[in-house]
Formats: C-alpha cells, structure tokens, sequence
C-alpha cells in the first residue's frame, strides 16, 4: 500500500505546477486553467485523507470544491468575455487599468 | 493502491499538467487539462472515492472544459508567440516552485507518523453514503451551493449581456 505522504507529495507537486503556471503564463485563459489545476490538487489531497480515515467528509467537501470552481469559472469565463470585447487582449500585463 | 498503481498514474499526471501550463496554444492547454482531469478520476477511483470520481469527469471534465474551450473558440486565440518579457518574474516562479516542493516534502518527512490505515466503513464512498451526510448533517451548505450556482448563473448572464 502507497502510504498517505505520496498522496500529499504528489499533490502538492500538482498545486505548485498550478501556481508557477500562474507566475509564468500571461494569457489570463491559461492562468484560470492553472487555478483549475490548483484547485484539483487540493481535491486530490481531501480525498486522500477522506480514504486515510475512512471518513466521507473529505469527499464532501471535494464535492463543495467542485461547485465553487462551477461558478467561480462561469463567471470569470464572463468576464474575460467582457474585457476581451472592450480591450481586444487577453494578455495580462496589458490590462493595468487598476493596477495603481 | 499499490505502488505499481500510484505510479502509473501519477508521472504521467506531472508531466501532463507541466504540459498544461507549458503549451503554448491555448486549444492544447485545455486539451492537457481535460486529461489530467480523466487521470484524476481514475486516482480517485483507486481511493474509494466513486462518486467524486464520476462527478469529477461530469462537471469537470464535461461542463467545466466545455465552457473553457468554448470561450477559447470565441475568442479565436492565437497562441501567444511573444514570450514573457519579465526574465526575472519566470525564474522566479521556477525556483519559488521547486523550493515550495521541497519544503513541503521535507515538512510532510519529518511529520508523517506512519499510522495504519483506519478500516474503511461498510458503504464508502457510494452514493448512498454520501447522499445522506450530505442531506442531513452537511444540509445547510448544500443549501446555500444552490444558491451561490443560481447567482453565478444570474451574474454570468448579465455580465455577457452588457
């Protein structure tokens, strides 16, 4: 039996990729892709411990995760949608207007 | 799960999620991610989490991607040629993350009290199971999850109809 710390290793490993894919890319698409990503990671985490003490309430809370990103994505995916009709770039160093 | 298991899927799941964000045409991106998302269901199947594992590949994989690259479509991207222009800010996050894996692993080393597994209950993870916790202790914030989608659903109406 693998024990729980690969389950965690493995899934920080997965959120860190989604925080440097945050930092690194700058096409606002691909940085809400990474968030996604972040956001299994931590899934993976919860039901790897839910599994560890046989306890359903981490699965639970997986399935709370899950309709938040639902949202969280309809309404983000919205508003790249605006910003892209009003200022032609999804890229986002270019939109600085609340920047300072 | 087994090592040979363990493995099996979480390499592939690494080196499929550095494609994710290193890909440089959007389309890939989401392609990538909705496999990590399939391999992810798999590992949750191996966990005993069924019903994670099915509404991993219903909402995430079918909903979630599907408004991804629908928006991609409409928005008719070219992959971003021109490479980021903070050097510094790349590295950065390059070592930031290699670092922030390493503390973590060190961290989870030295705290791992290796305990058993506890013995799983008669009917873990089916739907029955999580059914009924999740209508009778976890009620209050399934609640209000209905009510947080309605307002996404009124907010990303109104926000694609300015």
């Amino acid at each position: 039996m693998v024990p729980i710390s690969y389950h965690l290793i493995l899934s920080g490993i997965l959120f860190t990729i989604g925080v440097t894919g945050v930092l690194l890319r700058r096409n606002i698409i691909i940085i809400f892709m990474a968030i996604e990503l972040m956001l299994n990671a931590v899934n993976l985490s919860f039901v790897a411990l839910a599994r560890h003490f046989g306890n359903m309430d981490g699965q639970i809370i997986v399935f709370f995760v899950m309709s938040v990103a639902a949202a969280e994505v309809a309404v983000g995916l919205a508003i790249i949608l605006l910003v892209f009709r009003g200022r032609e770039t999804v890229n986002a160093d270019e939109l600085n207007l609340m920047r300072w | 799960m087994d090592f040979v298991t363990f493995f099996a899927l979480a390499i592939p799941l690494v080196v499929i999620a550095i494609m994710v964000i290193a890909h440089p045409s959007p389309v890939y991106s989401a392609l990538f991610l909705v496999l990590t998302l399939f391999l992810l269901a798999v590992y949750f199947l191996f966990l005993d989490a069924h019903v994670v594992a099915a509404l991993q590949i219903i909402v995430y994989a079918g909903a979630i991607m599907v408004l991804f690259l629908f928006v991609i479509m409409l928005l008719n991207l070219q992959s971003d040629t021109q490479p980021t222009p903070r050097h510094g800010l790349g590295r950065a996050a390059i070592i930031g993350g290699v670092i922030l894996v390493a503390e973590l692993g060190l961290l989870l080393q030295r705290s791992s009290s290796e305990q058993a597994e506890s013995s799983l209950p008669e009917n873990f993870g089916t739907v029955e199971a999580l059914g009924s916790q999740l209508f009778t202790t976890y009620l209050l914030p399934f609640e209000i999850t209905g009510i947080l989608l309605l307002v996404a659903v009124v907010g990303a109406v109104v926000l694609a109809k300015r």
